[in-house]
């Protein structure tokens, strides 16, 4: 972790009209770290990922890449540094079958002609490096399970070999196995090096696979936990801005005793 | 029928093998991996199921194929069946429908309307519609004829403006669809009154012209190679190349340890495609010989066929037509697709328009009005291609051509001149195959959520 990280947010703003969305923002991931964003609905998290990804250009601070300040103003910018991004509604086409989607927008090929073959090999590689089940590559999207729908969606974010993944939500429409499957694939993703910020409202997901945990709230950084040795009171505490109440500094006191 | 069941239970047999096959693998990859203790109940077959099939031989092609009929994966069956069995009623009720001079009369009247469905199967695989074909195939007429006849322009040249500006029309919708964010069916709606129009204003008080004998327009769908040789030619290019392209897939996929499709199968497919092919070959020498406007015709459904499958302009269409949001956040261009796919819409309407002048021998005020429209996204629709769009292929436009041409034509025979029947029928048709489309596409959800 010596190395300058992956990414680093410095002092980051965004403004939309009246809203100040992000205020003095500051985030870090290293390669090979799972940093969990959490926060309250409104909270900016939706936000922060938007203007890493390159959806909306930021208007303050400074963002780092690998120790070097870029500035991120499209999607295609974020792309081409490594940054890829799995939203929450997927975008995958139903209709396309699995090595379609995987290589939307990127196909392999001479000129203008599709090399299928090409790309079936990459994506059964591709997906047996990451262990993801699926009945077929040659199958459409239609008739795959949620959870199936779900790591697509990240192994195709794989397909450019990014430095750093965002995931939205992943296991937010999904089962419990499901989700098993989807926390297999994001600690498998910290061990090929990958830098992931992970986006979450399940703490018990949180907990399970991230390293850090980075709380937003009110569109202002509140506080950066390690999630060994932080309590999942102390972090909803933090989401909830409830940090200074009579509550929380008697259990505070409590714990002390009990120690 | 206890057949049939059978053949279920062994393939279901072999499904639950498989399943056991693909867990125990499952099994192995997940004690290697960091999460052996996550279980694989939900995981499904790691192997490609297709891998199994194909390496049964020519058994596994039809396991595979009763996979894809109880998925509600119809294809062009149900079309295909509906025209052995219309064919198969008229020769039985009229006795000369098979004769090949009527089936060359039937390769004739298809290439118009065939051309016009071929553009229609772009649009619908969008998920959107043109209602201004029809128009713009009679404008197109229209104008071709009076700059070549009134305007005493070279006729090559007058059809290549036409054509330009069939292309120009349909890319003009496009820009409002796209860029405008008018709704399609409102933008062509607009067009197929607003071009009709304007192909009314360019014959001015002609309101008929007479092609020019043996002109270009002429030729189009009029032109017959009557050497045997030419036929069975096209059949023999045909059936090769076919056969060759599938042994290299073969090859290539083998290569690369891919699964790949038996000797066995491939040399069934070819088979079908030579019996197809020289029957058909077979049947025009009776008659004509082979029309230049078919041979058209077939080159332009392999070439659209080709492209939509085949190159990455294809699979943006398809990308677009499943789900815009996503084939945007891909990188495409959804606009351009868009405005592209209108463009080619129009242009193969213009040249449905040029060859419904050709064979009915006039450019008139009629030209791509009454029914066209509805014949032509009919025939688009009846040959299996979804209205839901990012479902389709070209050929569904000859097959569905070929059914309201073969029930058009077959009432013609048994002396209902009246259209009455023919619009019942050709409605109930058309129904009958949006019925299946949307059938299927509930099967293939229910299907696909096992």
């Amino acid at each position: 972790m010596s190395a300058a990280p992956v990414l680093a947010l410095r002092g980051v703003s965004k403004r939309f009209g009246a809203v100040q969305a992000l205020t003095d923002v500051d985030l870090e991931v290293h390669a090979g770290q799972v940093v969990a964003l959490v926060g309250d609905n409104g909270a900016g998290k939706s936000t922060l990922v938007k203007t890493i990804a390159g959806v909306h250009p930021v208007d303050d601070g400074v963002i780092e890449w690998s120790g070097a300040p870029v500035s991120i103003s499209r999607p295609h910018d974020a792309q081409d540094l490594g940054i890829a991004t799995v939203y929450q509604d997927l975008a995958l086409c139903d209709n396309l079958d699995v090595v379609a989607n995987l290589f939307l927008g990127r196909e392999l090929g001479k000129a203008t002609v599709l090399d299928e073959v090409a790309m079936e090999k990459r994506a059964k590689e591709l997906l047996d490096t990451l262990s993801i089940r699926i009945p077929s590559v040659r199958i459409p999207i239609a008739s795959l399970s949620g959870g199936q729908r779900q790591v697509v969606a990240i192994a195709r974010a794989l397909v450019g070999d990014p430095k750093l993944v965002i995931l939205d939500e992943p296991t937010a429409a999904l089962g419990v196995e499901q989700t098993a499957q989807v926390l297999d694939l994001v600690e498998r993703l910290r061990e090929r090096g990958h830098a992931v910020i992970l986006i979450s409202h399940n703490m018990a997901d949180v907990k399970a696979v991230a390293d850090e945990v980075a709380v937003l709230r009110l569109g202002r950084n509140n506080g950066v936990f390690s999630v060994r040795d932080t309590s999942h009171e102390e972090i909803i505490a933090a989401i909830t801005g409830a940090t200074e109440n009579a509550v929380t500094r008697r259990q505070a006191r409590n714990g002390e005793v009990a120690k | 029928m206890s057949d049939m069941q059978k053949a279920a239970e062994n393939a279901e047999t072999v499904d639950a093998q498989k399943t056991i096959g693909a867990q125990k693998t499952a099994g192995l990859v997940d004690a290697e991996g960091p999460a052996a203790e996550a279980p694989a109940a939900d995981a499904g077959p790691a192997v490609d199921p297709r891998l199994l099939v194909r390496e049964q031989g020519f058994a596994g092609y039809l396991t595979e194929f009763k996979r894809k009929i109880k998925g509600g994966e119809l294809g062009s069956i149900p079309v295909v069946l509906g025209l052995i069995v219309i064919w198969a009623i008229f020769e039985i009720t009229t006795g000369r429908f098979l004769d090949p001079a009527n089936l060359s009369n039937i390769a004739q009247y298809i290439v118009g309307p065939g051309l016009i469905a071929t553009g229609i199967v772009f649009v619908l695989l969008l998920g959107e519609i043109d209602l201004s074909v029809g128009s713009v195939a009679g404008l197109t007429a229209a104008l071709t004829s009076v700059l070549a006849i009134k305007q005493d322009v070279n006729e090559a040249l007058a059809v290549l403006i036409g054509l330009l500006a069939a292309a120009a029309i349909g890319a003009l919708h496009g820009f409002f669809f796209a860029k405008i964010g008018v709704p399609a069916f409102v933008v062509t709606l607009a067009g197929f009154l607003g071009w009709s129009g304007l192909q009314l204003s360019v014959l001015g008080n002609t309101l008929s012209l007479n092609n020019i004998s043996d002109g270009v327009v002429y030729s189009l769908n009029n032109t017959y190679f009557d050497d045997i040789a030419a036929a069975y030619g096209l059949a023999t290019v045909c059936v090769v190349g076919y056969a060759l392209a599938q042994l290299a897939e073969r090859r290539r996929r083998q290569a690369v340890d891919l699964p790949h499709r038996p000797i066995s199968e491939l040399s069934l497919r070819t088979g079908a495609v030579a019996a197809l092919a020289f029957t058909a070959a077979y049947v025009l020498n009776q008659s004509r010989g082979l029309p230049l406007g078919l041979t058209i015709f077939l080159g332009t459904v392999m070439l659209a066929s080709f492209v939509l499958r085949r190159t990455r302009y294809g699979r943006t269409v398809f990308a677009v037509g499943g789900n815009a949001e996503a084939a945007r956040r891909a990188g495409i261009s959804v606009v351009t697709v868009r405005i592209s796919v209108f463009a080619i819409s129009g242009f193969l309407g213009g040249l449905g328009g040029l060859f419904i002048a050709s064979q009915s021998g006039v450019a008139d005020s009629n030209l791509g009005g009454g029914n066209m429209l509805m014949i032509a996204i009919a025939a688009a629709v009846i040959g299996g291609t979804s209205l839901f769009g990012g479902r389709g292929t070209p050929w569904s436009a000859l097959l569905g051509i070929l059914v309201i041409q073969s029930i058009m034509t077959g009432l013609y025979m048994q002396g209902s001149s009246s259209q009455a029947a023919q619009y019942m029928i050709t409605g109930a048709v058309l129904l009958a195959a949006v019925v299946l489309d949307s059938v299927s596409r509930r099967t293939q959800k229910s299907a696909g959520r096992t």
